[in-house]
Parts: C-alpha cells; structure tokens; sequence
C-alpha cells in the first residue's frame, strides 16, 4: 500500500475511473447486515464486481435521512449485534483493496467525541466519512478532527440547497461532493434524467471536488443517466441493500446476489462513459 | 445573528439532513416577521381568546390542598378546546404554515392530544393535515385516533420500533424531508432542530404568563414552587417561560419514572442525567446505550413516553434554574385516581404525574402545577390498570 492518506486515495480513485473515462461506482452496504460476516462478504463483492469506492453505512436507531429499505437493514443489523468496533472491523478488513467511506449518523460519533471517533475511523483504515445528519452549520469540529488525520469529511447537497449555500458548502467539500439527486430520504425512484443534469451542472459550479450523486439510483440504466448527465461518481445503496434483503430472505448467497448486480451497474457505467471526459481537478 | 435562540447553552442546534436546512431557515424568518407583525399577533390572540378558550382558569383546589398540607393551584390547561395544552402551539404554527404559503401540514402525536390538535387548527384554517402515530399509541388513544379522522386528517401509523412518539417523529422528519416544498411540519414540542424549541416555547409562554399574573391576583404572592409534567416538555417549559426571572420559585419538571428508573424502562433522561445525545434534530438529554443508540422510552402515559427532552430543559437543568424529578406509572395512576374524586377533574395521565409529585413532596408554601390536558383520553388504558391495582 502507498502511504496515501484517506483524502489522497479517494482521490485517486476518482481520477483512474476518468481515465477511463466513466463515472466512478460507489456502492453502499449496511455495516453488519445481515451480520457483520456476510457483510463483510458483500462488501468483498462490490469489489470484485467493480466498485471503485464503498460506503459503508454505521447502523443507527434513529437515521432520518434514509428510507425504509436501510431503515429496516440497519434494524437488523442492530439486532444482529453491530456495534461501531465491529463495523471498523469490516472498514479494516476492506480498506486495503478499495477505498472506504463510512456513513454514520452524528449521535454514534458524540457519543465517543468526534476526535476519538475520527481516530478510530483512521486507525481501521477508512479514507472518508459522511453524516446524513450534520449540515454545514453543526460540521466545524468534525471537519477539523478528520482534517488532522487525512480523512475526507464529505458534505451533502440537496436540490433544495441555495446557490448561496450550495457554494460555502462546495468550498469546504472534502473527497467529494455528496449530491442529494432528489427531495426526499434514501430509495430507489423513477426520475427524469434531464432533472438530474442541472442538479449536477449547480453542484459542480459549486466546488472543486469531485461531484457523486446519490439517493434514488434505483438500476443501472438510472446510473447511466447519472452518468451522462455529468456526474464523476455514482452512488447506490437501498437497491443493493434492497437486493441483500431479498436474498436473506429466500436464503441465497447476499454476496453473489450483490456481486451480480454491481457487475451490471458497472456495466452500465462502462458504457455510458463519462459526459465531462477529463480527469477531475 | 439571529434572534431566535439555535442554542441553549451545549444544547439545541440542527442536525438534519441538508434538504431541511432551507426550509429552517424559512421558518425562522416566517416566525421572527409573524413576531414583529401587529396583525398576526391579533389573529392568534382573537382564535386563543375565542376560539382556543384563552385565558384557562387557575383554580385554587382546597381538597387536593389540604390532602397536599398546603395550597395548590392548578392551571387548568384540561380546559382548552381540545382538552389540552397542545393547541395553543397548534394554532400558532398552523397561522404561520398558511402565512409561509405551505398548503400541507403533518404533526406526530403520541398521546394524541397534538395529533388533535394540528387536526384542529388546520380544519379551521383549511390546509390539508396527515398525523404520524405509531400503532401502538394508536391502540391506547384509539377515541383521539377516532377524533382527528372526524376533523378531516389522515393518521399514519407507524410500525417501526416500539410504535411510540420517538418513531413518530421521525417518520413526519422524514415526511418532510421528501414534500418539505409545500408542507410545513407541526412539531407538537419544544423539540427539534431550531428555532422548533424557541417557537413552540414562545407560543406555550402564554401558559406561564397567565398563571404569574393570575396567581398574584389571587393570593397576592409568587408560587414558592411551580410543577409541571415533561416528555418533550413543551407544557413545562410555556409555564417556566413566565416565572424564569423571578429567582425565587423554584421550576420542578417531573419525568415519567415508567417501571422505576433502575429498571431501564422510564421516561426520564433529564433526571437521570447522562451524556447528551442527538435525537430529532437536537443535542439534548436523550436516553441512549454506550453505542450512541437511542433506546426506547417506558410510560404509562403515551404523551410522556419519549426518549428525548426539549434541549432548554437540559440547560435550565445545568445552570441549576430547574430541576427534574421523577415519578412511576403507578404513583401517577393513584394521582389520576386521587384527583377525580378530590376535585372532580379527570386529569390526563401525563400531568398526573405532577400531581403524584406534589402530594409526595409536603413542605412548600403554595405550589402552581400545570394541569395539561384532561384524563377523558386514558380512560379505557388507566380503568383496566386501575382495576388490576386497587
């Protein structure tokens, strides 16, 4: 491994799937769902159908930025026994093939303090951190705390977001511009592409990171779209964690399940290829 | 800098999803232009006074004060249209949804009383109303579930979690995230992300100035102490707001102890007292594991049945200017028995827990408790416990 630190290696995965010339795949997996083994097993799967970079959610009790599907998944996983130590340990046993990104909400970082939890975070190997439930206003500390240890703090942007807002947030992005696609909680959503084009367009003029988008990317023709309409990363969760769910619930393989799907929405994205076709800045 | 409070010392802020920062910040400035406009001032005073039932009466109850062995008045929220306190805030919130142009209103309820009460206002108003309740309030308050489908709402039920207030709340955050364009949400506490804690104060202070001015006409002095029930604590907090400058009463906020606080099963994280938490858009106190999950709540009184607390009752606690107690389902079943046949006022169980309180703790000078909400709610859950105990 390089001696890059989590916000280099983010963007280094960003600026190889440019040379590509496709957007990057960012899949998202419930941290110990269905249990902290075979969730390590899908995000062993993501890999090897060809993510680029992985979000790994942190099960919270209350998490109100995401629909039913993770909701439910991140029940389970808290049913299961997840704990923060134990998805670190998934975030550790990944770190070394892919860049991890973990997604937690703001009560399971206070509850250690955020320079612990950023430590912690650091110490597993983890490159970036996202919280659904930390806008700009309430972000200082942790941004300071995961600044000092390279990690990306990486902020949200919804279409409600004013231009104003949307470029004091874009200036303090780090990793990558988290772009909300639509008004509404985590799930997936039939939405015209051309929408999408112009949230893209904002949130790009905004900030000098990369720019994923995500919520509501339901197949992979939805994340070719997100492609051709200009976005540098594509970021799919409840379809995925909708897919682990159904095969838990027919007794399948979660792994080969998700591994199958995440080759198609590589696929996808391999073919749509990039609409801005230059590296990244 | 903004004139309404976003914290209240540590506590208070705005954690929500980004999608939910503009539409507060629209609020915060509806809110401090409705303050400052003479005309919306009138409307909600001329809908309290003639269509709420502002002022309540403050009764002086002789029987419960001699049980008591000193005076004790109580202010007679149960009396309001809509038997409970929730409405002053419903009222105000709903002039102010239509004076943001939003067209759609969604409130959570636990006990049912604020479900009711959005019902209520928006029913007048004319704006379209869904309630979120989880299923298992929906169960013990089933006459209020009956009550605001009668006035035109749709009730949601929610399924997650225990089916209380706390996943109530967050499937109406979540409600708005999605319509948060044309819908405003009725947060029925003084809970939630700012300004929710400041204006749901500010439209309940009406409580705490009435009594101030109401107890010295009658007995020609400052309460020694003034009580009041807390969940979120918007019925508390409206009372305290009107006598916090006066050093000399002392503000007594009395938790659910559900079960007995070592059972783990209660409703009382102010008197508790562990780390703060985030729950619902706000650092406060909040019941929660080691993890930073929250954990659910226990009362026999759905209203009082939440994890959380408004995060100015968390620093009010701090700086020593109140202080938070608890008391168990079945001491604020006996007060909810003991009142009707003292005084002939059937009392919701969350302010039974108030009066349990008081009757627990002889001694004061004269007490000036907040009698939130009337009993008619509890009946079919507390006559069914009732009959187990006695």
């Amino acid at each position: 491994m390089s001696e890059a630190n989590g916000i280099e290696r983010i963007a280094e995965a960003f600026e190889s799937s440019a040379r590509e010339s496709r957007a990057a795949l960012m899949p998202y997996l419930m941290g110990g769902f269905p249990d902290l083994a075979r969730s390590q097993e899908i995000g062993a799967a993501c890999i090897e159908g060809g993510a680029d970079v992985i979000e790994l959610g942190l099960p919270f009790s209350d998490p109100l930025a995401d629909g039913p599907v993770i909701h439910a998944a991140g029940t389970a996983a808290l049913r299961a026994g997840a704990t923060f130590a134990g998805v670190l340990e998934i975030a550790a046993a990944l770190a070394p093939r892919i860049p991890v990104i973990v997604m937690a909400y703001a009560n399971s970082l206070f509850v250690r303090g955020v320079g612990a939890a950023a430590g912690a975070l650091a110490e597993a190997g983890a490159c970036g951190l996202i919280v659904p439930d930390l806008p700009h206003e309430e972000a200082g500390e942790l941004r300071g705390a995961c600044d000092a240890r390279g990690l990306a703090l990486v902020p949200l942007v919804a279409p409600t977001t004013p231009a104003e807002r949307l470029a004091e947030i874009g200036a303090h992005a780090r990793g990558f511009l988290y772009t909300v696609s639509v008004t509404g909680t985590t799930g997936e959503r039939e939405r015209p592409a051309d929408a999408l084009v112009e949230v893209i367009a904002r949130a790009r003029s905004s900030t000098a990171v990369p720019v994923a988008v995500g919520f509501g990317i339901g197949s992979p023709a939805a994340a070719a779209d997100a492609a051709r309409a200009g976005a540098d990363g594509v970021i799919v969760g409840s379809r995925l964690v909708r897919a682990a769910t159904d095969a838990q619930a027919q007794g399948a393989s979660e792994a080969a399940v998700v591994r199958a799907l995440v080759r198609e929405l590589r696929a996808a994205l391999d073919v749509a290829g990039a609409a801005t076709p230059v590296v990244p800045r | 800098m903004s004139a309404v409070e976003h914290r209240f010392g540590p506590y208070g802020g705005q954690y929500v999803p980004e999608t939910l920062m503009p539409a507060l910040e629209q609020l915060e400035q509806a809110w401090t232009a409705a303050c400052a406009d003479a005309g919306f001032q009138a409307e909600l005073r001329d809908l309290l006074e003639h269509y709420v039932g502002r002022p309540t009466a403050l009764y002086h109850a002789a029987r419960l004060s001699g049980l008591a062995g000193h005076p004790v008045y109580l202010k007679r929220e149960d009396l309001l249209h809509t038997g409970a306190h929730k409405i002053n805030n419903a009222v105000g919130q709903a002039l102010l949804a239509r004076r943001m142009g939003k067209t759609r209103v969604i409130a959570e309820t636990g006990a049912g009383q604020h479900g009711v009460a959005a019902a209520t206002a928006c029913a007048l108003l004319d704006l379209r109303c869904v309630v979120y309740m989880g299923t298992e309030d929906m169960r013990r308050q089933r006459p209020n579930v009956d009550r605001m489908g009668l006035l035109g709402a749709e009730v949601v039920g929610v399924e997650a979690g225990a089916r209380t207030l706390k996943e109530a709340v967050s499937e109406a955050i979540r409600d708005w995230v999605a319509n948060v364009e044309d819908t405003h949400y009725i947060i029925g506490s003084a809970v939630g992300p700012a300004p929710y804690p400041a204006i749901v104060r500010d439209l309940q202070r009406v409580i705490g100035d009435e009594a101030r001015e109401q107890v010295l006409a009658a007995a020609g002095r400052l309460p020694a102490r003034v009580i009041a029930c807390v969940g979120g604590g918007s019925n508390a907090i409206g009372l305290f707001a009107g006598f916090l400058d006066d050093a000399e009463v002392e503000l007594i906020g009395v938790e659910a102890a559900g079960e007995g606080i070592a059972s783990g099963r209660h409703g009382a994280p102010l008197s508790v007292g562990g780390p703060p938490g985030v729950l619902h858009g706000a650092l406060e106190a909040v019941m929660q594991d080691g993890e930073g999950q929250i954990v659910e709540a226990h009362s026999i009184s759905a209203g009082l049945d939440y994890p959380g607390s408004g995060p100015q009752h968390a620093h009010l606690r701090d700086s020593g200017r109140a202080r938070y107690e608890a008391v168990e389902d079945t001491d604020a079943l006996a007060a909810f028995a003991r009142l009707s046949r003292l005084e002939g006022i059937i009392p919701a169980l969350e302010p039974a827990h108030a009066i349990a309180w008081v009757l627990a703790h002889p001694g004061s000078e004269l007490d000036l408790v907040c009698l939130s909400g009337r009993g008619d709610k509890d009946l079919a859950e507390a006559l069914a416990l009732l009959d187990d105990t006695l």
